[in-house]
């Protein structure tokens, strides 16, 4: 059946979409977060977890719980998107799916961006999404909800994007985790620091664009970079 | 129109797994890949497919550098490796889609992709199991998924690594058969392989050897 086309038409054709290979992947793969309910549910459970842990380990205060709480919300989303990225490629690298990704036509770094899309819409956006309701048992403001979705919805799809570059990195060793968090917590850190002090801001009713503005800036400049980085670190993860 | 390698050479662990080779891969070709355990069978192939950048020599692509021309490469290229690249928690319709997505130029969009994997599937054997997950197929049967990417039919080069694992006789015998048709028809083959059902034989015109010692040399027979 494979006789039927000659061999010239099929090096004589155009070259496949990329807009066709990044569409399929992304759609790939959130069909393959759904599949794993639990997978997908388990950074929202952790994130619920630590937030309402805190007010019952502390004094259920108000004004101290709301004076922690951008902190509080910020360094367990934070938490969440860690714990979930050691499976981004992980999978993939055992079964195959991984060298099969980098022998496609498409540039790599296009079909990684797609992956990390899937990881944000099924990680960030949903912690994005229920973190008023958290916040409103952290007894934060209700004036700064917006901005705290916001900050969570910009912050963490900036969090993806470079944590995928140390899942590619150790994505070859078994027991990759605890190297991971070390490789890209220095790289965190400044999320978290914009993250949560604009957050703090929006409570004290200043001015929060100009922040808001350098997270923008942040992901704009990890978009670019990141899945190019990570592109490069599967193939040195592969080689060999 | 040939995968062209010159004065190739690899070694790991301070040990060449071949060095100085020659070889050209032409148009209807059928190469098989023999040699004992751990010799570098699956390290050459990974060099031909351009996923090891840890060789000395080059690897031309009609005529020119491979690192120049990837994209055209990976087009017509298809690899399958020990790893099948099959998601075990998806169907094998959305595997395959997922490949034919890849690899495909869109001639009538989703509905023709899906035909053309529910073809596939069937050629392969596995007509009424396209909407099952792969994990509750057998190992025999996920491996035909993997190799229903042979039957969609859009590379020019295969390059199989030990494809006949976990497949049963008669579906030896198809692969054998399809191999070289695709050969008749123009295409290249190369494959290591364990398995012998007699289908390959140099009766066939196309069938050709490429031998390791497990010393460090390399046989091309014509």
């Amino acid at each position: 059946m494979t006789a039927e086309r000659t061999a010239t038409d099929r090096i004589a054709g155009p070259l496949p979409g990329l807009w066709q290979g990044f569409s399929a992947t992304l759609s790939r793969d959130c069909r393959l977060r759904f599949r794993r309910r639990s997978e997908l549910a388990n950074p929202l459970i952790f994130f619920a977890l630590i937030v309402t842990l805190f007010p019952l380990g502390l004094a259920p205060d108000s004004t101290l719980l709301s004076s922690i709480a951008p902190g509080l919300l910020w360094v367990a989303a934070l938490l969440s998107v860690l714990l979930s990225l050691d499976g981004l490629f992980r999978d993939d690298f055992d079964d195959g799916t991984l060298e099969q990704l980098l022998l496609a036509p498409q540039p790599t770094g296009i079909l990684v961006l797609a992956r990390i899309v899937a990881h944000w819409l099924t990680t960030g956006l949903p912690l994005a999404l229920i973190s008023p309701l958290l916040a409103v048992m952290l007894s934060l403001p209700g004036h700064s909800m917006d901005v705290l979705m916001l900050t969570l919805l910009l912050g963490s799809a900036t969090l993806s994007l470079i944590g995928a570059i140390g899942a590619a990195l150790t994505v070859g060793l078994r027991r990759g985790g605890v190297l991971l968090s070390l490789l890209i917590l220095p790289l965190y850190t400044p999320v978290l620091i914009f993250g949560a002090g604009t957050v703090r801001l929006a409570i004290e009713g200043a001015p929060v664009a100009p922040w808001l503005a350098l997270m923008g800036a942040m992901l704009a400049l990890s978009l670019l970079a990141a899945p190019w980085a990570a592109a490069a670190a599967l193939k040195l993860s592969l080689d060999g | 129109m040939q995968l062209e390698t010159r004065k190739l050479g690899c070694e790991r662990d301070e040990r060449w797994l071949f060095s100085d080779l020659d070889w050209q891969i032409g148009a209807g070709e059928l190469w098989r890949i023999e040699g004992p355990n751990g010799s570098g069978k699956t390290t050459l192939l990974r060099i031909l497919s351009g996923q090891m950048a840890d060789y000395t020599g080059t690897l031309l692509w009609q005529g020119e550098p491979l690192s120049r021309c990837r994209e055209t490469f990976m087009a017509s290229m298809l690899y399958i490796g020990h790893r099948p690249g099959i998601k075990r928690a998806l169907t094998a319709l959305e595997n395959l889609d997922w490949y034919q997505a890849m690899s495909a130029v869109k001639e009538g969009g989703a509905r023709a992709r899906r035909d053309a994997c529910f073809q596939a599937l069937e050629a392969v054997g596995l007509a009424g199991f396209e909407e099952t997950p792969v994990e509750s197929l057998s190992a025999g049967q996920q491996r035909r998924v993997a190799l229903a990417r042979l039957a969609l039919g859009h590379q020019w080069l295969w390059i199989l690594d030990e494809p006949f694992t976990a497949i049963d006789h008669d579906g030896v015998r198809q692969l054998e058969a399809w191999m070289t048709a695709h050969c008749r028809a123009g295409g290249s083959v190369v494959v290591t392989s364990h398995h012998d059902s007699g289908e390959l034989s140099p009766a066939s015109g196309v069938l050709r050897n490429l031998r390791f010692d497990g010393l460090g040399g390399v046989h091309v027979d014509r």
